[in-house]
């Protein structure tokens, strides 16, 4: 008793009377790091957060996930930006998670660091052929066109063929399904990669299939983005209308979500005003259905590139309330192809100290505390890490969703930090934000501050005004370091 | 808190010629149930009033209608009913509200005007208990 009183004092003069700051440490700049900022600066008004990204420019998805064309989803820097110019705030670009500086050291340098790094790699199916040339996921064909400077390099042939295959129904696969198919005088004025912009207007691709292995009442995108796609200037859609029969477990799925009900009254109007359309010498995008990929299949007189996807159908089955699962009838189909994008999931990366969860692709954690040991009753906490975000919840949701999931987070730092809970590190001050720049400093790390990210920035816009975009991108992490420092 | 906002009612603030701009009584309820009580100048949307007033609101494609985090709860179905039925584009949105009621609509998107005086507004709470009801948010 008089130990937790005495912890308990010990956190409350911590948290009321210290002398020294609380200090943070956010890995991670995309909406996760910054919500997550935001509401620690608000929450702790002694508080000091540090927020490190890997690459010179902050934002994550926000910059290199948000289609070109979707220019007012990324008005939400704004608001990260007035985070990032907070007294009490600042982001180092530049700075790896593990080669700039390990887990430990943060750990050691900060009271608490959260771990926001997302998900930058991808789920695999697993399925032969899956490394042909041509197969690529869609991950890297969307860093490949916003300008990602690990992305430029992707180099997708599509001059060779003229269908895409897309794997997946999700809002990503029609990102690219529509990159893929509007007028490239529409990207133009976007702030699409120059190089994709290029690829994009010499490209052959005249037929793009989405393929879900569920029906359209399962289908993940949602109505903003369909509604879009659908509305393509000179693109037939195609919807077989068998697909949109509908079961009672179906029924049952739309009753009770708007989202899948709203949807399905979408691909159902498409699939009848579509039928009336001729379809001569126009795109096309077709919704294909009830479909799961066996294989890909190799060329003959292209080797070692696709020529194709082998699909088996499948039949829905339930596994439980409001939940069917997609069950192969062992019958298959083929449908030619020379690029496929897999759009089925992204996957996060795991930390060398950190457990994971290989399957479902996240750091295993309790609210966003971070478990150091999984198999324990009760549970182990890793002491003053945490984590937010995709990497805590795996890679779905919305930018909004991190405002739930930050706030969640924060919760749990401050329950922690009222509770006695990290006295025994909280209570003494740690070198934070001068500890971090000197070590990064004696390692030669070229760090680079919010305000250097703002010289990128005006660049950009510089370049853009020259070719009526917002913006051009620079692409390359020598470009990206070069303007930093002018 | 400093925002540039651009929703298409300020355009049509300025109107009327009157020097004292006529305002409307409008209730804001946080997700601890504390209230706040403003007057809103006919024309301006509930989200900026909000803001003007720090009164927390999020508004991360500050009014144009590409997120739902400025979602509020109409607290009478009598002041939702005196509203323009929300159109697509804001269904749209709204689909991916958290804690979406039947009673619920954008708040930059939600414009003053004289019907609405006396309107009172909930924000929703800000934490999901994710793991509770299971729930996961799915689009993305």
């Amino acid at each position: 008793m008089a130990v937790l009183q005495a912890r308990k004092f010990l956190a409350r003069s911590f948290s009321n009377l210290s002398a020294h700051p609380l200090r943070v440490c956010i890995v991670g700049s995309g909406p996760a790091g910054f919500y997550t900022a935001e509401k620690m600066l608000k929450k702790h008004q002694r508080s000091e957060v540090d927020i490190i990204d890997r690459l010179p420019t902050p934002f994550g998805l926000v910059r290199s996930g948000v289609a070109p064309d979707h220019p007012e989803t990324k008005i939400v820097t704004n608001q990260f930006s007035r985070v990032a110019q907070n007294e009490r705030c600042s982001f180092f670009g530049n700075v790896n998670l593990g080669t700039s500086v390990s887990l430990s050291e943060l750990r050691e340098l900060y009271h608490i660091v959260v771990l926001a790094y997302g998900a930058e790699s991808d789920r695999v199916l697993g399925i032969p052929g899956e490394d042909l040339k041509g197969v690529h996921s869609a991950r890297e064909f969307v860093w490949w066109y916003n300008g990602h400077p690990d992305g430029i390099n992707l180099d997708p042939d599509l001059q060779s063929t003229d269908t895409a295959v897309i794997l997946g129904q999700g809002n990503v696969a029609l990102d690219v399904a529509r990159i893929l198919l509007r007028p490239t005088s529409e990207l133009a004025t976007t702030d699409i990669a120059s190089h994709a912009l290029t690829a994009l207007e010499q490209s052959s691709i005249r037929k793009v299939y989405l393929v879900g292995r569920r029906g359209p009442v399962q289908a993940a995108c949602t109505a903003k983005e369909l509604r879009e796609v659908l509305g393509i200037k000179n693109l037939s859609i195609h919807i077989k209308e068998a697909d949109l029969k509908t079961t009672p477990a179906d029924e049952e799925e739309m009753k009770s979500n708007r989202i899948h009900r709203r949807i399905y009254e979408l691909l159902s109007k498409a699939a009848i005003s579509g039928s009336a359309q001729p379809s001569s010498g126009q795109q096309e995008l077709h919704f294909v259905f009830f479909r799961q990929p066996d294989k890909f299949l190799e060329s003959d007189n292209r080797r070692g590139h696709v020529s194709g996807v082998q699909l088996e159908q499948t039949v829905l089955k339930g596994v439980g309330p409001g939940r069917q699962i997609a069950v192969g009838t062992g019958q298959f189909e083929d449908i030619d192809c020379g690029v496929v994008l897999k759009s089925i999931g992204y996957k996060s990366v795991p930390v060398d100290g950190l457990l994971f969860d290989n399957q479902k692709g996240v750091v295993p954690n309790i609210q966003g505390r971070v478990l150091s040991d999984t198999s324990g009753d009760p549970a182990l906490l890793e002491n003053g890490l945490y984590v937010c975000g995709w990497l805590k919840r795996g890679p779905t949701g919305i930018i909004g969703t991190n405002l739930y999931c930050a706030e969640e987070t924060v919760l749990s730092i401050s329950e922690d930090l009222e509770r006695g809970e990290l006295a025994s590190t909280a209570t003494s001050p740690k070198p934070g934000r001068e500890g971090l720049l000197e070590l990064l400093n004696n390692r030669n790390v070229r760090v680079v501050p919010f305000s250097d990210w703002e010289k990128i920035d005006t660049e950009e816009k510089r370049l853009g005004s020259l070719r009526n975009k917002p913006r051009e991108k620079l692409t390359t992490w020598e470009e990206l370091l070069k303007a930093a420092m002018a | 808190m400093n925002c540039g906002f651009c929703t298409t009612a300020s355009a049509n603030a300025s109107e009327g010629g009157n020097e004292q701009k006529e305002t409307i009584s409008v209730t804001f309820v946080d997700k601890d149930g504390e209230e706040k009580q403003i007057r809103v100048p006919i024309g301006m949307s509930m989200l900026e009033a909000a803001h003007e007033n720090d009164i927390e609101l999020e508004g991360a494609c500050e009014g144009s209608l590409a997120c739902s985090t400025c979602h509020v709860i109409l607290m009478d179905m009598e002041y939702y009913n005196k509203l323009e039925d929300p159109t697509d584009e804001e269904n749209d949105m709204l689909d991916l509200a958290f804690g979406l009621t039947e009673t619920s609509r954008l708040g930059c998107q939600v414009i003053a005007k004289p019907e609405l005086d006396g309107i009172r507004l909930a924000i929703p709470p800000a934490t999901r208990n994710f793991a509770v009801d299971g729930y996961v948010p799915k689009p993305h």
